[in-house]
């Protein structure tokens, strides 16, 4: 049982790095426009991305 | 669908907008201005657009949202401006509408956030806590002692406490707010429950006890975050498609200074005493006298009259009429508060307050189930310590059991669920659902009145009389009309497309047309212009003459062309039962024309904005509930008083904002699906409640008796919860099997 002692803290810290990745995300716009995002990814050319 | 209603909108906007006064200030010091630009649909207009935008001199960003279809542009204020970058988007080919800063809603859109935020943070808890909790169900059955439960119990706590803390306080506002407001909503017993239940569960762990509900008061809090959120966005959605309609209609004033130099003004800043330039195709900003100038002036969105008025120098004309003609000049004598428009402003918030009374179901749902539910766990707790004579700490466990087992989780998904999917399916039908509780006051209608222009109609006439005329001379006609912006004309013109127009055609506005060829004068217009000394017949519509080279006439009579399907819909909403009447501010004749060709019985002509909301208070005192179906300023009073309301995308700004939906497109059909839509998802909201009753009328006394175990109360609340879902979901499926029949 005493693995439980880290695999618990473990789980929780990749859970809170989930919920901080979302909140980055949140934060930084990026849920502003998801169709726009879902295009965007066809962009081909290697010109440096809009400002 | 939203590209449909743009290019429907931009029929109605006819001149340029000058963008310069929509520019706003960034935090950096840059120039910053929002547009709705028109025809992107794909990632190839994206790059175009933000490529070649950034490219230009000055530009510091520009940025489209695909989804909003919106353009955001910053600008270095010294390097460039506003009209040169339009300029640059107009000839990549792109059609846009300044956005107005007060009309982009940041709080809408903060409030959306934040409840991400807390579903997010709700997800996690109730993930992690489920993670230990089918850990603690499973020890149950085999070997986990005491010790390694109780350290479950600690860590779910320390999940949980910060969890809830966080992820309550969209409901905890609510429920205090309605407290405050004397009233129980469905966010009281929420509160009380998931803050009960973690506290309970607080103090069973540092008793080292087994009933800890911490995962209950989790999975509670995020379910009913993720259908509170979805609620929300589709309401979002709808209210966004909505902005977009209504500024393709906001647009700026031209202002003449006393020099004869002209300025672009927000129609908000106008003042009286100044004078404006109304292009053709503008409607007029304000109130005032003209000055110079004679056109025609359609004024259907303000009274619902269909034909044009001559105006002339000296003449008092309206804010909101159309000028369709000739340019004109006018000293404005009120503006903003004092309008017309203001008047009709005025009256119309007068009438919704009658609406801001009605309580939604579920809040009466509320009233009934929080008094009952809170009083069974105190009985329970009374019975359990005096009856059974129990510990009082078993008492209170027992009664929090029953708080838990109660839980209001199905209660609060019955009605956002349904929400959602109902407005997700009204909005590919392109009406927009812009109320929260506009889709149980429209399931609860039982008389459905219209507007005539606008509404019944498209607000466009068409040749009566075609059987009658001879194929040269609505030939001569049309290759006169060709050149005319009057509507009449412009009817002729869209006949005979391919007809080229005579030159020399003059247009003497109010009165008609001129044209002199080798063989002889030509005329098209009123009876006066042509000289025309026939006896009149009986028709009431708009008509003109025309005046043929050797002197004699031919008179072309018009009607307004009724919706597609509008005879078609009022039998269909008569079919359900449904009492229909005509309400309009146009002359008798022609509304008994309309009435009897959409198959309506019941009919009122000449009405005035206070008219039709008299009207509707008859309706209301005889018991009726009753939804408007309205286009113009002066149906704005009706539809805020009415019991529900819908407008069509083509109808004044102020109307689309009064009505609880909007509807795009040429047909009336919307109407009818709407209300099945509603009536759907009434039934649907209902069957929910009731299950929900019948799963607590089950649960209850089992909790009451003190059979509840964790493992108990997780399972009932995530089936009633799943089981009213699924039943939500299923109106998905009514609406295909609407469309597969024919």
């Amino acid at each position: 049982m005493s693995m439980l002692l880290y695999l618990i803290p473990v789980a929780l810290f990749l859970g809170l790095l989930g919920l901080g990745a979302f909140l980055w995300a949140l934060r930084s716009n990026q849920f502003e426009d998801l169709d726009g995002a879902a295009e965007r990814i066809l962009f081909d050319e290697d010109a440096p991305p809009p400002r | 669908m939203t590209d449909s209603a743009l290019s429907l909108g931009r029929a109605e906007t006819a001149p340029e907008i000058d963008p310069a006064p929509f520019v706003t200030q960034d935090a950096d010091g840059s120039d910053a201005l929002v547009l709705l630009v028109d025809g992107i649909h794909c990632a190839g207009c994206v790059q175009r657009i933000e490529k070649n935008l950034s490219l230009l001199p000055g530009v510091r960003a520009a940025r489209v949202n695909l989804t909003t279809k919106r353009l955001r542009l910053a600008w270095d204020g010294a390097a460039t401006d506003a009209q040169t970058l339009v300029g640059a988007l107009t000839r990549l080919g792109y059609d846009s509408v300044p956005f107005a800063a007060e009309t982009l809603s940041p709080d809408q859109d903060r409030e959306g956030r934040r409840l991400l935020r807390c579903l997010a943070v709700a997800g996690f808890g109730a993930m992690n806590v489920m993670l230990l909790s089918v850990g603690v169900w499973a020890g149950a059955f085999s070997d986990m002692d005491g010790p390694t439960r109780d350290l479950f119990h600690w860590v779910s706590a320390l999940i949980v406490m910060p969890t809830v803390a966080y992820a309550i306080r969209p409901f905890f506002a609510s429920a205090l707010a309605g407290l405050k407001n004397g009233e129980m909503r469905m966010d009281l017993p929420i509160t009380v429950a998931v803050l009960l239940t973690t506290a309970m569960s607080l103090f069973e762990t540092v008793r080292g006890g087994e009933h800890a509900y911490f995962d209950a008061a989790a999975s509670l809090l995020f379910f009913l975050l993720v259908g509170r959120y979805l609620d929300r966005q589709a309401r979002a959605k709808a209210c966004a498609v909505a902005e977009n309609l209504l500024v393709l209609q906001g647009a700026t004033a031209t202002l003449l200074e006393a020099d004869g130099s002209q300025r672009a003004l927000r129609v908000s800043n106008i003042e009286p005493g100044m004078t404006l330039l109304v292009p053709v195709g503008a409607r007029l900003p304000a109130d005032g006298e003209i000055l110079r100038g004679r056109s025609d002036l359609d004024a259907s969105l303000l009274t619902g009259e269909t034909m044009p008025q001559a105006v002339g120098p000296k003449d008092k004309v309206f804010a909101g009429t159309l000028n369709r003609t000739a340019p004109l000049v006018i000293k404005v004598s009120a503006a903003g508060a004092q309008t017309l428009l203001a008047e009709i402003v005025r009256l119309m918030d007068v009438a919704g307050q009658s609406r801001a009374r009605y309580v939604r179901l579920v809040d009466r749902v509320a009233r009934v189930y929080s008094p009952v539910v809170h009083l069974a766990a105190l009985v329970t707790f009374l019975g359990w310590t005096f009856l059974v004579g129990a510990p009082w700490q078993q008492s209170l466990m027992v009664a929090v059991a029953v708080l838990i087992i109660t839980c209001p989780c199905a209660l609060g998904l019955a009605v956002p669920v349904v929400q959602v999917v109902a407005s997700g399916r009204l909005l590919r039908r392109g009406v927009l659902l812009k109320s929260a509780d506009g889709l149980e006051r429209l399931a609860a209608i039982d008389t459905v009145l219209f507007d005539k222009t606008g509404t019944l109609s498209l607000g466009r006439l068409k040749l009566a009389n075609a059987h009658d005329l001879s194929d040269d001379d609505l030939a001569l006609a049309v290759s006169l009309a060709a050149v005319s912006r009057h509507p009449l004309c412009q009817a002729l013109s869209r006949l005979r497309p391919k007809i080229a127009p005579l030159n020399g055609v003059a247009e003497h506005p109010g009165l008609g047309l001129l044209a002199t060829t080798p063989a002889g004068e030509l005329r098209l217009g009123s009876r006066l212009w042509c000289g025309a000394t026939d006896a009149a017949g009986d028709h009431y519509g708009p008509e003109l003459w025309l005046r043929r080279a050797d002197g004699t006439f031919a008179r072309f009579l018009f009607d307004d062309v009724l919706r597609p399907d509008a005879a078609e819909t009022v039998a269909a909403l008569k079919a359900r039962g449904l009492a229909v009447e005509l309400l309009s501010g146009d002359r008798v004749p022609v509304v008994e024309a309309a009435a009897r060709a959409a198959g309506i019985d019941a009919w009122r002509a000449s009405a005035a904005p206070s008219d039709k909301i008299a009207r509707l208070r008859e309706l209301a005192a005889a018991g009726r509930k009753v939804l408007m179906v309205g286009d113009g300023l002066n149906d704005a009073p009706a539809l805020a008083s009415a019991a529900v309301s819908m407008s069509p995308a083509s109808g004044a700004d102020v109307s689309q904002a009064a009505a609880d939906y909007v509807f795009q497109g040429e047909g009336l059909g919307a109407v009818c699906e709407a209300y099945d839509v509603a009536r759907q998802s009434q039934r649907l909201v209902l069957q929910n409640i009731a299950a929900a009753f019948a799963y607590n009328a089950l649960a209850v006394p089992l909790a009451v008796l003190g059979f509840v175990t964790p493992l108990i109360a997780a399972i009932a609340m995530s089936a009633s919860s799943i089981v009213v879902t699924l039943n939500s979901l299923r109106l998905y499926r009514m609406g295909a099997a609407k469309r597969r029949k024919p």
